[in-house]
Parts: structure tokens; C-alpha cells; sequence
């Protein structure tokens, strides 16, 4: 509390040292995409959270809230940041219901530290763990998924119970503590994917699912495409798709199916998961689909590469319907700077990360002529992350259909816009 | 509203969609009085059955230019009065849109108009193997337009979730007479997901793309009759603590299995106290080993019984007596009242032995039906319409159960939503701030509250109102276009 003497805006100090609430002043390594906050506060309880809500409301401040603080650099900086809310204080694992499979937690809580809560009793929350350090609260904004997205959904497929303090300090809670529940509308799915701008997630209740028996990752590496035509657009690739989609029909259920292509004129990489108690058996017939393709492997382990990002920045998402995965890869392809490209390919969501250098004309060129490709096949590209100086000369998100209906819902949640102004999607 | 404005609009309706699609004749009007809650009526001022989305959208613009309220209509199944239409106001019904646009197997997709039934989408990719996962009992009739607008579940949303889990874009007239796509795979809010289950209050649907699942290789369905439902809770308990999540579990109690037997036949063994329905289904390899540990847990629970279907038609012999319980009840009573709550899985055996005691004290009887795997009750509350105070005691009763259920950290609605019927009850599940917050994504969507008012919310609040703040009588109520309980 001591930092916060000597700042030049007393009373607003005073206010914030009233709501009892841990605040310090913002340092260098608080900034936000490059804007550096005015405060950091550490509350450890809704109740807090709504104390600083409302005071921020009271004297204008901006508000952003951070959990683990591995994709802050996502999205488009600020617009303005005073108080960086952090999360993680609230790391509290409120109930664990294992007989009705159902979870409530607070939402710093590391989704690696759930992860570990619920193992003790046979359980998981069937979302991918994500890098060390990602919060539950951090992966529902981003509403982020890793492979297992194709059996299980995405976060808010699992969440069932939402608590969320709004820019007035509001409290307000929906759903609940039951997997079956229609009453009243889902707040939690409208704060999945709403990267702080709505509101601060505080607690979410998830439905679990028991630790499968066994776990079993097939890979094959694929062959190379042909060689380049004549004017040097890439040659035949190999049939990823086909694959994928031959998968995904399997009756051996894979819970993911993975592509990694580290370099588009090289062989590409294929993994499935199988889980269950019979997930050996169903392996092999797994491998069999593979076979086909080239080498398949069995192994009880995933691929180093499983489940993690192609690169940090920049980063693009590619989303195209799962028939379509072959026709977007050739328009990546064609369309240079050489990029990696890693994803769920059965379900059409596929990153892409680009050389860190990468010219700001050859960003535009790629992001403009890869959204031209995609355009017809019904997909979408975003970016997902990337340095200001190449994202200003592109639109990160690309046509969003539904973009005036969520600057209303932006407009009635935020009036003021202090939360996270600027971070979502057209602005918002 | 007064019937004036009503005509304007009926002539202005007629040049839109042409005669056959307007109706005004009182007569016809009254087919459309109630849906499957029938003690809630209101003949509709208009009806229009339009054919597209354009159609749609024009009733809905020419809603907003007059200041009438409008409400859509599937099939007209709902059970919590979703689709009661206003005396004054438009009701749109869907049934005229019933084209299946476009079957992607490969992308594992099918694009339908929102008057398609549940059961046709599964019946025209079956014989490729694959199904559409939601199967709420009503599939034969209901509309997929009215599954999004309720989030509809069935006996497998246990394994499989609920609609809106498998719905992937939807094309939807927004209040004001927009035509706007809500889709998983755009960034930003989920609108997509806060649209599915809000029965009709932020818009229409007109056209629903939904995820088509893979047909499983095997299913085994089993069938274990316990003396109470005591013994079957403690083997559904096991069953989920041992790491299985079948594709169904449905459990009856005695007077359910009696009703059923009275109906339909169904040959459930003598003597059960409760039966239990589990459904497993999957990898062929997954199920046998899943199929070994259920009937050792059962048998270990105490069961007397067991029967295993072999092939599709002894599977729906098992399941013939749970599907047939709701109408069979009334075959042993007169009236009955069907209720929808959930309570947490571990709180069934509690919340039924208070049901038994309420039953007890109000001389009612309550057959219990649920969906055992995620503590969906449906208590069929019991009475005789001739005895006086009989109706009153059973409703007395149906509300103590939802209370029982929000006192165990359950909900109100597990799947036949909220409604007109349950609008009242949402207080007890939500606090002022949790609805006025609600609220403000209905006054996003809808600044005039003309889609479907009077749903959902016990208490809807003019959208440039401050919530929190009331003072005096609300204008909504004031003006008779709105009730507070
Ligand atoms: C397909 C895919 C797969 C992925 N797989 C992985 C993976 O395998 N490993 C991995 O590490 N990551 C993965 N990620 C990213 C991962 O999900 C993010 O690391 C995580 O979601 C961010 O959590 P965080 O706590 O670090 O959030 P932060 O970086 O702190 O915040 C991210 C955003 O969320 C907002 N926010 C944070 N907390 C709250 C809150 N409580 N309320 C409101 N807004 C809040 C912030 O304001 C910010 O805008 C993947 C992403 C994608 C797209
Ligand atoms: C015997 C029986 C069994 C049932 N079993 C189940 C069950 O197992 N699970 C379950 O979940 N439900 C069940 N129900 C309830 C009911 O069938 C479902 O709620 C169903 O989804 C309603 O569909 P509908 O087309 O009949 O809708 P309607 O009754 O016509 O309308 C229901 C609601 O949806 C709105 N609506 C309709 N179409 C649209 C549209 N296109 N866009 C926006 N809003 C729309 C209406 O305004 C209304 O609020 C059952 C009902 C019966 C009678």
C-alpha cells in the first residue's frame, strides 16, 4: 500500500485503499500490448472485485482484467488501462462435487492446478491444460481450445455456472451448479470469447468428466507435396483432409485429430487421440485408417508438438468448414511467407504462425490474399496475435456478421467503455 | 393495443405474405390458442405462417412500425407456455418452413428450416449412419426452431449435451427486423450460445445449422429392476463414480412402472420397486467392457433383474414403458401436473424422499420419472380435477418440489424452460441482479420488448430504465402489458 504514497492523485489513492483490496502502483512488466496501467490491485474475492468495479466506475478508470497473463499480448491493445485487475488472487478451488462430476472454482485458479485437484479423484476437466499458467478465467475470455475440442467441445460446451462482476459493480451470477439447466439466459456463454470487455469472469462452474482408463496417440508422418508448377505455386498436398475426415467418421471415436506442418513444401504430421478403457484395441484400427497415408506409430504418449501453439507471433487463426481444411491449406500455401501451421484439422480450426520478421507488406498481402482464398470456402482468418506495427495494417478480425448486435450488447454492459476498451472484436 | 392498430397491421400483413398465409378468421385463430401447456390460453390477434426468412423479417418490421408485439411458434409442444400468443400481437408460426436446405456428411453438417422436426433430421442421414444427438421426446412433432428456442435435451443429453451443443450457425430475424448469421466459428461474443434457450425473446430463427453425429458402432441398453428407488440411486451413483458415462440412465419409481404397465403393457418385471433404463453405447470394444462393470454394479446394488437388449426392437420393448410414462399417468389419474426440476445427482436420494414426504402430507400422489444421470426430475403430480381443493393441492405441491430443488442447488427448468409458467419462480433461483443483468441482453437485442414480452422474466424493466432503481408502478404493468408477481 506504502507504493501508493507520493502519487499525486491522493484521493483516488485513498479510495483505493479503502476497498481493502492489495494495489500497487503499475511497473514495466504490467503493461498491456504496450500500455502500461496506472495500478495493479490483487483482490481475492468477488466482493473485491465488484469494491474495485465500482470505485472505477465512480472515477473513470479503465479496467483490465489479467489471469495468468500468457495471452495479454492477444488482440489489439487498449484503448486506455488504469487498473490492471489481477486475478490471482482468486485461486480457490470453492468445490469440487465429485460425485455429480461438477466443478466451481474461482476463476484465477490455473487451469494446470484444477487439473491436479481433480486427478486426485479420478477427474479432469476436459479441455486441453494449457501452457503453465493459464487461468480458467484467461481461457474462457479467449474461449480457447486445445485437441480435444473435437469430442468434448470448447470451454463453454463444459461451462455451467458463471459469476461475473460488471463495469458498475454489479455481481450477478447465471446458470448454477447442475449440468442441466434452461433457466434464464447463459451469461457465461455471452463472456466466452469476450476478452475482458463485458465484464471480470469471478467464478465458473464447470461439468467434469471421469480420467478416461487409457490414452493412446497414433502419428503418421505423411509424404511430401509435389514440386511447384511453373509459376512457383505449390504442388499437390497431400491428403490431409481426406484423412481427417476418414477419422473423424471412425467408429474407433477419436477424441482429437491433429495436424502439424511445420514447413508447407515438407511432409505434414497426423495425430489422433484415442481414449477409454479400450483405447489399445481401438488404436490399432486407428493406425490401420493411417496405414494408408504412410508409417502410423502407437505410442502412450502425445507428440512434443501436441496441444501447443505453431509459434507466438504473429499468430493467425484459420477456421474453414472440416471438408474445406485441404482447399485453405493450398491457399496458405500459395500465399508465402513460408508459415507453420498446427490445428484441429477435423474440426476446421487450424493456427498459423508466421516468421517473427515478417515484412508488414508480405503480413498484409498474406492476411488480405489468404481471406480472398477463404472467402468462397465459407472460412475465416483472424489474428490472433501480432506485433502493433503489423496488426494496424490489417483488420485482426475479419467480417464478423453479428459485429452491430455485440457493439449493443457491448453498449448496454459498458456504457462507459472502461472495460478493456478496444480489445474484442471491431473495436469493441 | 388496440384492435385498430391490429387491423392496420392484418392489411399490411396481407400484402407481405399473400391471403393464404394471414389468418384473422376467429375460428382458425383459436387452433392456436395454447400450446402444450393448455391451461394457459390467449387467442392470438393474428397469425401469419410465412415461408422465408425475408417473409420474417418484414412481419417483424411491420411489428416494430405499429408497436405490436409478436411471438413465434414451432410445433406448438412447449410445456412452460412459451408460445402463448398475445391477444395483442402477431404469432409467427413456423410450420410452413420445413425444407432441409443442405446435408454436408463430410463436413458432419446439415443446414434445416426452423419448422423441421427434430426426428426428420436423423431420418434423412440414418441410412448413412449418422444421427442429430439432441432427442427431446417430443422429436416426432417438435420443430428445430423451437429446440433452439428451448434448448431442448432428451434421455441422451447426459453423454451428448443439449442443443445448443450441437448447433453451429444460425440465421435469425433479430426484434427489430434484421436478418443476421450467429455463428460458432466468428470471434467475438457468443451470441450464438446466449441466443439458444431464450425461448423466443431475442429473435426468430430461420435457419439453424446443426452438428450430425456418427451413428455409435454398438449400443447396449439394460434394464435392472430394484425393489426402491433407494437402491437403484446407489447403482446410478456407482455407475458414474466408476468412471462410466453412459449414453442414457432413466429410472422409474413404482407408481410410474404401474401407470406404464396400465398403458402400454410394458412387461417390466414383477415386483419392481424402481427400474433403472442405462444406455451404453460407442466403440463395440468400449461397451463390452463398460456393459461387464454395469451389470456387476447393479447386481451389486441389489438388482433382482436384469435384462439386456439384444437387438433394436427389444431395445425399444425397454424403453416403451419409460416413453409412454408421461401419458400413461393418465390412466390412473384423472389430471396430473408434470413437473421439470433438477437437483444435483447426489442429492436425488434427499430431495425423492422429501417428495414422498410432501406427498404424504398433501395426500397427492407423485409418480417419479428422471432423467437419473444429471438429477432431472420430472414428478408427475397427481389429482383429481373433481375433488375440490384437489387442484390447488397438487399445484401447492409442484411448486414445493421446484423449491426443493433450488434449496439443493438445482434449477427450476432442467428442459421445458421457464415460459409464462415458471416466470414467477425465477426470483427464487435469481437475484435482482442476476435478472437485471439478463436484462440488459435482452434490451441489446431488443430495445422494445416486443419479441415474445411476458416470458422468461417476472418483472420486465423498460430498456432505458436504470435496474436496480423501481420506483412506484411499473409502465409496463401500468399499462396492462405487463403482470408482477
Ligand atoms: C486452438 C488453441 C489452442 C490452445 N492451446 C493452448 C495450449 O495448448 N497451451 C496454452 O498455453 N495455451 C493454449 N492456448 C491459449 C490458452 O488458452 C491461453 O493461454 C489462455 O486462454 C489464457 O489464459 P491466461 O490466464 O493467461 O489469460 P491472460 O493472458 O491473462 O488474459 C487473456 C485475455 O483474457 C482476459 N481475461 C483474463 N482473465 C479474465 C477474467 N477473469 N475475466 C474477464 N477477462 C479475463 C484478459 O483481459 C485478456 O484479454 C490455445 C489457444 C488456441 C486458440
Ligand atoms: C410429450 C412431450 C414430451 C416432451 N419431451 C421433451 C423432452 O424430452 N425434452 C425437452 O427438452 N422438451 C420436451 N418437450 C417440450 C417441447 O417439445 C420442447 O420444448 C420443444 O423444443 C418445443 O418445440 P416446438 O417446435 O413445439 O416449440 P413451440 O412450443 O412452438 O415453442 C416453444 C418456444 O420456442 C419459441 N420458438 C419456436 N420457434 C422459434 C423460432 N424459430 N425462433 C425463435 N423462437 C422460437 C416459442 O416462442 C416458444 O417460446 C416435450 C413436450 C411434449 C408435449
Amino acid at each position: 500500500m506504502d507504493a501508493l504514497h507520493g502519487t499525486g492523485a491522493a484521493p483516488l489513492t485513498d479510495a483505493l485503499r479503502e476497498t481493502g483490496v492489495t494495489v500497487r502502483r503499475a511497473g514495466p512488466g504490467d503493461a498491456v500490448a504496450g500500455v502500461l496501467p496506472r495500478w495493479v490491485a490483487l483482490p481475492g474475492t468477488t466482493e473485491e472485485v465488484a469494491a474495485l468495479t465500482r470505485l472505477s466506475a465512480e472515477h473513470d478508470l479503465a479496467v483490465v482484467p489479467v489471469g495468468g497473463g500468457t495471452k495479454l499480448h492477444w488482440g489489439p491493445p487498449p484503448e486506455r488501462c488504469d487498473l490492471l485487475l489481477d486475478t490471482c488472487g482468486l485461486n480457490q478451488v470453492l468445490e469440487h462435487a465429485s460425485g455429480d462430476l461438477v466443478v466451481r472454482v474461482q476463476a484465477g485458479v490455473t487451469t494446470d492446478s484444477l487439473a491436479e485437484t481433480l486427478a486426485a479423484r479420478g477427474q479432469e476437466l476436459s479441455l486441453d491444460v494449457p501452457l503453465a499458467g493459464a487461468t480458467v478465467g484467461g481461457v474462457l475470455a479467449t474461449a480457447t481450445a486445445g485437441p480435444r475440442r473435437f469430442r468434448y467441445g470448447t470451454a463453454r460446451d463444459l461451462l455451467i455456472g458463471v459469476t461475473v462482476v460488471l463495469a458498475d459493480g454489479t455481481v450477478a451470477r447465471s446458470g448454477g451448479r447442475v449440468v442441466k439447466n434452461v433457466a434464464g439466459y447463459d451469461l457465461g456463454k455471452l463472456f466466452t470469447g469476450s476478452y475482458g470487455t463485458l465484464g471480470v469472469i469471478t467464478e465458473a462452474a464447470f461439468r467434469l468428466h471421469p480420467i478416461p482408463g487409457d490414452r493412446r496417440w497414433i502419428t503418421v508422418r505423411m509424404p511430401a507435396p509435389g514440386p511447384p508448377d511453373g509459376d512457383g505455386r505449390p504442388g499437390p498436398l497431400p491428403g490431409v483432409d481426406a484423412l481427417a475426415l476418414e477419422l473423424a467418421a471412425s467408429q474407433a471415436e477419436p477424441s482429437a485429430i491433429e495436424l502439424d506442418w511445420p514447413d508447407l513444401r515438407d511432409a505434414p504430421t497426423v495425430a489422433a487421440l484415442v481414449e477409454g478403457s479400450a483405447a489399445g484395441d481401438r488404436a490399432q484400427a486407428v493406425r490401420a485408417l493411417m496405414g494408408e497415408y504412410g508409417t502410423a506409430r502407437v505410442a502412450d504418449r502425445p507428440p512434443g508438438w501436441w496441444g501447443t501453439l505453431p509459434g507466438d507471433e504473429p499468430l493467425l487463426e484459420l477456421r474453414v468448414r472440416p471438408a474445406r481444411v485441404g482447399d485453405a491449406l493450398r491457399t496458405v500455401a500459395a500465399h508465402g511467407p513460408p508459415a507453420r501451421v498446427r490445428g484441429s484439422v477435423a474440426s476446421g480450426i487450424l493456427q498459423i504462425a508466421l516468421p517473427p520478421d515478417v515484412e508488414g507488406s508480405a503480413f498484409a498481402g498474406f492476411v488480405s490474399s489468404v481471406r480472398d482464398g477463404l472467402g468462397p470456402l465459407g472460412g475465416g482468418l483472424t489474428v490472433l496475435a501480432a506485433p502493433y506495427g503489423l496488426a494496424r495494417r490489417v483488420d485482426r478480425w475479419g467480417p464478423v456478421s453479428a459485429l452491430p448486435l455485440m457493439r449493443r450488447v457491448k453498449e448496454r454492459f459498458d456504457p462507459g467503455r472502461r472495460m478493456s476498451p478496444g480489445r474484442s472484436v471491431g473495436g469493441i | 393495443m388496440g384492435t385498430k392498430t391490429l387491423d392496420g397491421l392484418a392489411g399490411r400483413l396481407l400484402e407481405v405474405l399473400g391471403h393464404g398465409a394471414v389468418i384473422t378468421d376467429p375460428v382458425r385463430l383459436r387452433t392456436y390458442e395454447c400450446d402444450g401447456l393448455t391451461h394457459h390460453r390467449a387467442t392470438p390477434g393474428v397469425v401469419v405462417l410465412p415461408e422465408t426468412a425475408e417473409q420474417i423479417a418484414a412481419v417483424v418490421r411491420l411489428c416494430n412500425d405499429h408497436g405490436v408485439p409478436f411471438v413465434a411458434r414451432g410445433a406448438g409442444t412447449g410445456l412452460s407456455g412459451g408460445a402463448l400468443p398475445r391477444t395483442d400481437g402477431v404469432l409467427i408460426v413456423t410450420s410452413k418452413m420445413r425444407r432441409i436446405l443442405s446435408i454436408d456428411l463430410a463436413d458432419r453438417r446439415a443446414v434445416v428450416e426452423p419448422g423441421v422436426t427434430n426426428l426428420a433430421i436423423t431420418e434423412a442421414v440414418r441410412d448413412q449412419g449418422y444421427y442429430y444427438a439432441p432427442d427431446p421426446s417430443s422429436q416426432q412433432v417438435c420443430s428445430i426452431g423451437g429446440n433452439v428456442a428451448e434448448n431442448s435435451g432428451g434421455a441422451h443429453c447426459l453423454k451428448y449435451g443439449f442443443t445448443v451443443n450441437h448447433v453451429l450457425a444460425l440465421e435469425v430475424v433479430t426484434p427489430d427486423g434484421d436478418i443476421v448469421e450467429l455463428s460458432d466459428a466468428d470471434p467475438g461474443y457468443d451470441l450464438l450460445g446466449a441466443f439458444v434457450g431464450s425461448e423466443g425473446t431475442l429473435g426468430i430463427a430461420t435457419k439453424v445449422t446443426v452438428r450430425l453425429t456418427r451413428a455409435p458402432e454398438t449400443v447396449t441398453t439394460l434394464l435392472a429392476a430394484f425393489d426402491g428407488i433407494e437402491r437403484g440411486g446407489q447403482a446410478v451413483s456407482a455407475i458414474i463414480g466408476g468412471g462410466i458415462l453412459p449414453a442414457a440412465i432413466e429410472m422409474m419409481d413404482a407408481l410410474a412402472i404401474e401407470a406404464a404397465e396400465a398403458a402400454v403393457a410394458c412387461a417390466y418385471p414383477e415386483g419392481a420397486g424402481a427400474v433403472l433404463i442405462v444406455e451404453l453405447d460407442g466403440p463395440a470394444a468400449e461397451v463390452a467392457h463398460q456393459f461387464g462393470e454395469v451389470t456387476r454394479i447393479c447386481r451389486e446394488s441389489g438388482a433382482f433383474e436384469l435384462r439386456v437388449a439384444a437387438d433394436p426392437v427389444e431395445r425399444a420393448a425397454i424403453w416403451k414403458g419409460r416413453k409412454s410414462a408421461f401419458a400413461a399417468v393418465g390412466r390412473i389419474s384423472p389430471a396430473y401436473i408434470v413437473q421439470d426440476g433438477v437437483v444435483p445427482r447426489t442429492a436425488l436420494p434427499e430431495v425423492l424422499a422429501s417428495i414422498d414426504r410432501l406427498s404424504r402430507e398433501y395426500g397427492i400422489r407423485v409418480a417419479n420419472v428422471f432423467h437419473a444421470g444429471d438429477g432431472n426430475l420430472h414428478p408427475l403430480v397427481l389429482f383429481d380435477d373433481a375433488e375440490p381443493g384437489a387442484g390447488e393441492r397438487a399445484a401447492l405441491v409442484s411448486g414445493r418440489i421446484l423449491d426443493l430443488c433450488v434449496e439443493h442447488g438445482g434449477s427450476i427448468t432442467g428442459e421445458h424452460g421457464v415460459g409464462v409458467d415458471k416466470s414467477r419462480y425465477m426470483t427464487k433461483m435469481f437475484s435482482d441482479d442476476d435478472l437485471d443483468t439478463m436484462q440488459l441482453v435482452r434490451c441489446a437485442f431488443d430495445p422494445r420488448g416486443l419479441s415474445n414480452p411476458g416470458k422468461v422474466f417476472p418483472t420486465p424493466r423498460l430498456c432505458g430504465e436504470v435496474p436496480g432503481v423501481r420506483k412506484g408502478v411499473h409502465p409496463l404493468v401500468e399499462s396492462g402489458q405487463a403482470e408482477q408477481f
